[in-house]
């Protein structure tokens, strides 16, 4: 395995650069399939039928918090790029694990959130508007599921194996995924919940 | 307990056409069984074609599991032209007939025309672009198993709890709980999702592919067609799959956890159905057609010995079909009431897609000027494209006019429109490169004699089939009706269709005849380039060893392995070295099969089951995160002896 | 050998050929049939055009620079291609669809609107309703309903208003009109007016399920008297339409023909009742639809069509 040590370890072989370009088109067909969820959404919102609109069931405070924490997240998940670029390996673990515990503070909310909406009387099954939403709403959430678990493995492996050009590139993925989640929330916390408290 | 067991029970289980069909695949799996034990290959098969990661030999499987499917597919057809040949047939009653159709369909565009381009594509892209490899070879395996077992999945609901019986594009309400009752629709939303999401990888396989791994020197526009037709499709697969996996991720909601989007009832919209459906469905049809166009760019000129003319337009009119591919979707359905304004815009773009798509057939016309051409039963099928797809774009652009469209919509003209696209557009298409590309991967030809009668069948009976379906539509007759009066006329019209599709079964069983022969008695030939073909596909070995190029080659035009021949360009330069290579894994297989698992478990409501399954998927998922695996090296040793096997001699300096 | 073949396929294909005159399609009785004809017979004689010229050229490429004809050693030259003869098979193919375009937009907003020829009729309204395997035909100005037949007077413009109990149906009467929709949630206008006295066929086009091959109607149509005639005689024979009644006629899966006074559209009405004849956008019913909508929720959900599954 050829390593280029002129630049940074996750770009250093070939195989490193075509997980990183094709990781870019899988978030090319994530935005298509958000932008479908989307789209799904937009068209179901007033189709409420007897169940409640979304100005009934939003609340700004537990969104703000998940707002915030998630932009958070992103935030730390960059410094942890940037440590690993530095070859700090335990600052790198470090704002990876906050990253991850942010990631699993922001699930909480959402599952309270999601309880909430269910005792209100607005359940997957009550409407169109609350399917699209729970759906819309629960893609993302899994999302988050599941990146929370693959940064852990990510975490394990960087803590074992040390930062070498395969967890390097694994962590800038993982990385990349995480703010695509981050730019896909901002999209929900405008055109969902502030729109439809408006 | 045997209220438990009878969900899996089919509602017209006493058939005996089902009876015989259960049979017969038992039959035939305990005879795959006992052979493979019998004859010590079970071990031959997982260690070289199960576990396999290697592009040619995935494509293969690609390749047989489509055509396995074509007869499957094939047996649905001959019974629909056989029911409905003759007025007020009972042959079939009226749910088998409505199931048969919809696994024709589903089969034939799913499970058939994109394995088998899928298959070409992994065979012929990376020895045309002179790379080693696809970009993830182990994500391929996946994607070819996700593919093979969803097209198993959905094949199982003919024998255990029911097919699907809403027709291939399952419009709701019909597709809801409340008209369809037995699991057909969830085999279909899950077995396609499943195979789809397989697809979706494909696509991000081979854009990574094609723009990371081309040659030296091969820029865009040097690549081959065919290569570039592959591109695009991908790019199209990326953009438009997802929307298909939304669409049966809600279509799996409403029938198994009772969400709403598409009911009538709760503020659902079945017409958003309708909608999703046809925004990935029209891109689809770019998916299974542009390969093909690929194909026959090839095809057309090596056998008219020369370079494709217009090369620049040809790729420009790729690129402009796939941008308007997703502009069309609601010309699926004027009938739909929207007003004049939204038909008239859909109306205009879906005309646009004629122009590029008619300069590419006048740039394979003008390839044949000056040519020097040979009729080869590829070039046959090449040729019988051109007058016959012409006859299906020039109706769909009758299709396209809206105020016309109310009197073609949902009748036989439109079966008879898109079966003279698909046909010749993709099934001559894929024939005619399983024949071209056939020597390259097995070392032998294919019987050129048996093949020219299996396509003078086939170019003859599509015609007889079909032709008479614009008729009988413009006389009325809706699609997918099981029977009709005498009175109504249409008699005439099915019948000739049913004896044209006689000829067309002839056709594709003399197909299998020509492998038949060819494997048993087709003499072998090392020569790597039997038609004397152009591109660097041709410039290595058949069959071609497993790393593909001994040395990588270096390319300066379109065409460097013509160039090669004709003016002595040197493509290898460079000496042998050791070549990387990723090793075998038998996680895509497994992985795979739970996915399979899954979707039967989710298809009948199982839970523990489902939630067990998905478990193991994650957890194969968590092995590949951990799995430390760098692939090997070949040593520059074995390459050499491997190419002194085919002829090649070095000097040794 | 090749000859025969060739010779066997024209014949096969020939005969069905020479019936084609009797074609429903091309043989319209109605002006919004004969508008559809006529486009239709434009663009297969525009299609005819651009197939000539595609097998001409193809022909004699084939016979012209086949390797046969050639002489041995012949070398096919490299031609990269011409601008002059590429911008010409462009410029000519979006000519002829602009053309088709034009035609298209002009006869759509023709066969979307009611028939110039009758424009100063005051149209007949008609809600035809399809539930599984049936149509339910409503005349609110009579005060009549029948099933799976519909008698309409000649030379007066009838808006169909259509919608659907369950399954999403196709409305199509191949000789007066061309089809569309019916769905469970939004009404739909099909213009139609039939120039002559006389029985034609109609039916669903869309796949329904079970049922669908022999979901047909009868149109009739006859002359202002005998609509006249036969209205007063419904009123005169026919039993009045009770809401338990019709609730069982939902349940039927096929019916024959029935004839009632009274239209269930009093209890049981159309998913929208306004309706702007211009054809709707799905997705952007207004919030009074959407109310409107709403109430009728109830109703849909004792409908018994639509308790098939449970």
């Amino acid at each position: 395995m050829k390593i280029d040590h002129s630049v940074p370890k996750e770009y250093a072989t070939e195989e490193n650069r075509l997980k990183i370009f094709g990781f870019w088109i899988f978030i090319g067909a994530e935005v298509a399939l958000f932008g479908t969820l989307f789209a799904t959404f937009f068209t179901l919102v007033d189709h409420t039928a007897t169940g409640p609109t979304g100005h009934e069931i939003f609340e700004l405070p537990p969104v703000l918090i998940e707002t915030f924490v998630l932009l958070t997240s992103s935030f730390t998940i960059g410094l942890a790029v940037n440590a690993m670029r530095l070859g700090a390996k335990k600052a790198m673990l470090v704002f990876m694990g906050i990253t991850l515990l942010l990631g699993l503070g922001f699930l909480s909310v959402e599952i309270y959130e999601f309880t909430t909406y269910v005792h209100e009387g607005a359940s997957l099954q009550t409407s169109a508007f609350t399917s699209a939403l729970l759906t819309l709403l629960g893609t993302h959430g899994a999302h988050v599921t599941l990146g929370f678990f693959w940064g852990l493995f990510i975490m394990i492996q960087v803590a074992r194996r040390g930062i070498t050009p395969e967890t390097a590139n694994k962590s800038f993925i993982f990385s990349l995924y995480w703010h695509f989640l981050d730019v896909i929330w901002i999209f929900i916390f405008s055109f969902v919940y502030l729109k439809g408290m408006m | 307990m045997k209220e438990y067991f009878s969900r899996f029970a089919l509602e017209n289980g006493d058939d005996p056409m089902i009876i015989g069909s259960q049979i017969a695949i038992a039959v035939v799996s305990i005879a795959i069984i006992v052979g493979l034990t019998y004859f010590k290959k079970w071990g031959y098969l997982w260690r070289n074609w199960l576990t396999t990661v290697d592009h040619k030999k995935i494509g293969i499987m690609y390749i047989l599991a489509a055509l396995l499917m074509l007869f499957r597919g094939g047996a649905d057809a001959i019974l629909m032209r056989a029911q409905t040949a003759v007025p007020n047939n009972g042959l079939l009653d009226a749910q088998h007939y409505n199931e048969i159709f919809t696994t024709h369909g589903v089969v034939m565009i799913l499970f058939m025309a994109m394995p088998f381009i899928i298959g070409l594509m992994n065979v012929v892209t990376p020895l045309q672009i002179g790379a080693r490899d696809v970009a993830f070879p182990r994500l391929n395996a996946i994607s070819f198993w996700l593919f093979f077992f969803g097209a198993m999945l959905f094949n199982l609901s003919f024998v255990i709890g029911g097919s699907p019986d809403a027709g291939w594009t399952a419009y709701f309400p019909l597709a809801s709980n409340d008209f369809s009752h037995t699991v057909g629709i969830n085999y279909y939303a899950i077995a396609i999702q499943i195979a789809g999401i397989g697809t979706l990888m494909t696509g991000i396989n081979f854009i990574t592919t094609i723009m990371k791994m081309r040659a030296p020197g091969m820029t865009l526009m040097k690549m081959p067609m065919f290569t570039w037709s592959i591109l695009i499709t991908n790019l199209i697969i990326v953009f438009a799959f997802p929307v298909l996996t939304v669409a049966l991720a809600l279509m799996t909601m409403d029938r198994l956890f009772g969400t709403n989007f598409f009911s009538i009832a709760n503020g659902g919209m079945d017409m958003l159905w309708a909608n999703l459906f046809w925004v990935w469905g029209h891109p689809e049809v770019y998916i299974v057609i542009l390969p093909a166009f690929g194909i026959y760019s090839e095809i057309i000129s090596t056998f008219a010995q020369r370079n494709l003319y217009g090369y620049k337009s040809m790729v420009f009119s790729m690129v402009a079909i796939s941008a308007l591919s997703f502009l069309v979707w609601t010309h699926h359905f004027y009938t739909m009431g929207h007003g004049v304004m939204v038909n008239g815009i859909f109306s205009v773009t879906t005309m646009a897609i004629a122009v590029p798509t008619g300069v590419k057939i006048f740039n394979w016309l003008l390839t044949l000027y000056k040519g020097s051409i040979k009729f080869t039963v590829p070039m046959l099928w090449a040729m019988a494209f051109i007058p016959i797809f012409t006859i299906g774009g020039v109706t769909g652009v009758m299709l396209a006019m809206a105020s016309a469209d109310y009197q073609y919509h949902n009748t036989m003209f439109l079966v008879a429109h898109f079966h003279y696209v698909l046909i010749p557009g993709t099934v001559f298409g894929v024939l005619a490169g399983f024949t071209f590309w056939w020597p390259k991967i097995f070392g032998f030809s294919l019987n050129e004699r048996i093949g020219k009668w299996a396509f003078w069948f086939i170019a003859i009976s599509f015609n007889v089939a079909f032709f008479p379906l614009f008729l009988s539509g413009l006389n009325g007759q809706a699609r997918r009706m099981y029977t009709y009066s005498e009175a109504s006329g249409f008699g005439i019209y099915n019948l000739i269709s049913f004896i044209g599709a006689i000829g067309l079964a002839i056709g594709f069983l003399l197909i299998v005849y020509q492998i038949y022969w060819s494997t048993r008695y087709a003499p072998r030939h090392v020569d790597g380039d039997p038609w004397n073909a152009r591109s660097l596909e041709w410039a290595t070995h058949s069959p071609v060893p497993e790393y593909n190029f001994a040395i990588t080659p270096t390319v300066d035009s379109i065409e460097a392995f013509w160039d090669k021949k004709e003016h002595g360009k040197e493509i290898f330069k460079g000496k042998i070295e050791e070549i990387h290579m990723p090793n075998n894994s038998g996680l895509p297989i497994i992985m795979s099969a739970i996915f399979f698992v899954f979707g039967f478990a989710l298809v009948f409501s199982m839970w523990i089951v489902a939630i067990v399954s998905l478990i193991g998927i994650f957890v194969c998922m968590a092995y590949r995160s951990f799995e430390i695996d760098h692939g090997h090296h070949i040593p520059v040793e074995k390459i050499k002896e491997t190419e002194r096997k085919s002829g090649v001699t070095f000097n040794e300096d | 050998m090749r000859k025969k073949w060739f010779l066997a396929l024209l014949g096969v294909l020939i005969v069905p050929m020479l019936s084609g005159c009797n074609l429903l399609v091309l043989n319209p009785q109605g002006p919004a049939a004969a508008t559809q004809a006529k486009v239709i017979i434009t663009s297969i004689v525009t299609m005819a055009f651009i197939l000539l010229v595609v097998y001409c050229l193809f022909i004699f490429m084939l016979v012209k620079y086949r390797a046969s004809k050639q002489e041995p050693g012949y070398k096919p030259p490299h031609i990269e291609g011409s601008k002059v003869l590429e911008t010409i098979w462009i410029v000519i193919p979006v000519l002829i669809v602009t053309f088709l375009s034009i035609v298209t937009i002009k006869s759509t907003s023709d066969v979307e609107a009611t028939p110039k020829s009758l424009k100063d009729e005051k149209p007949l309204i008609i809600y035809a309703a399809s539930s599984n395997w049936k149509w339910h035909f409503s005349y609110p100005e009579e005060d009549i309903e029948t099933v799976n037949y519909v008698n309409i007077p000649t030379n007066r413009p009838v808006e169909f208003k259509l919608y659907s109990f369950n399954t999403m149906t196709s409305f199509w009467v191949p000789q007066l009109a061309g089809q569309k929709y019916a769905m469970a949630n939004m009404v739909n206008t099909l213009h139609l007016a039939a120039d002559h006295p006389g029985s034609y066929f109609g039916r669903n086009s869309n796949f329904s399920g079970a049922g669908f091959a022999e979901m047909e109607f009868e149109v009739q149509a006859m002359s202002k008297k005998d609509y006249a005639k036969w209205v007063s005689d419904v009123h005169a024979t026919a039993k009045p339409l009770k809401e338990k009644e019709f609730n069982k006629l939902l349940e039927d899966g096929h019916l024959g023909r029935k004839t009632y006074t009274g239209t269930h559209l009093g209890f049981n009405p159309a998913p929208m009742s306004h309706q702007h004849s211009g054809g709707h956008e799905q997705g952007d019913m207004t919030k009074e639809e959407m109310n409107h909508h709403k109430n009728d929720k109830e109703k849909h959900e004792d409908m018994p069509g639509m308790e098939h599954g449970e």
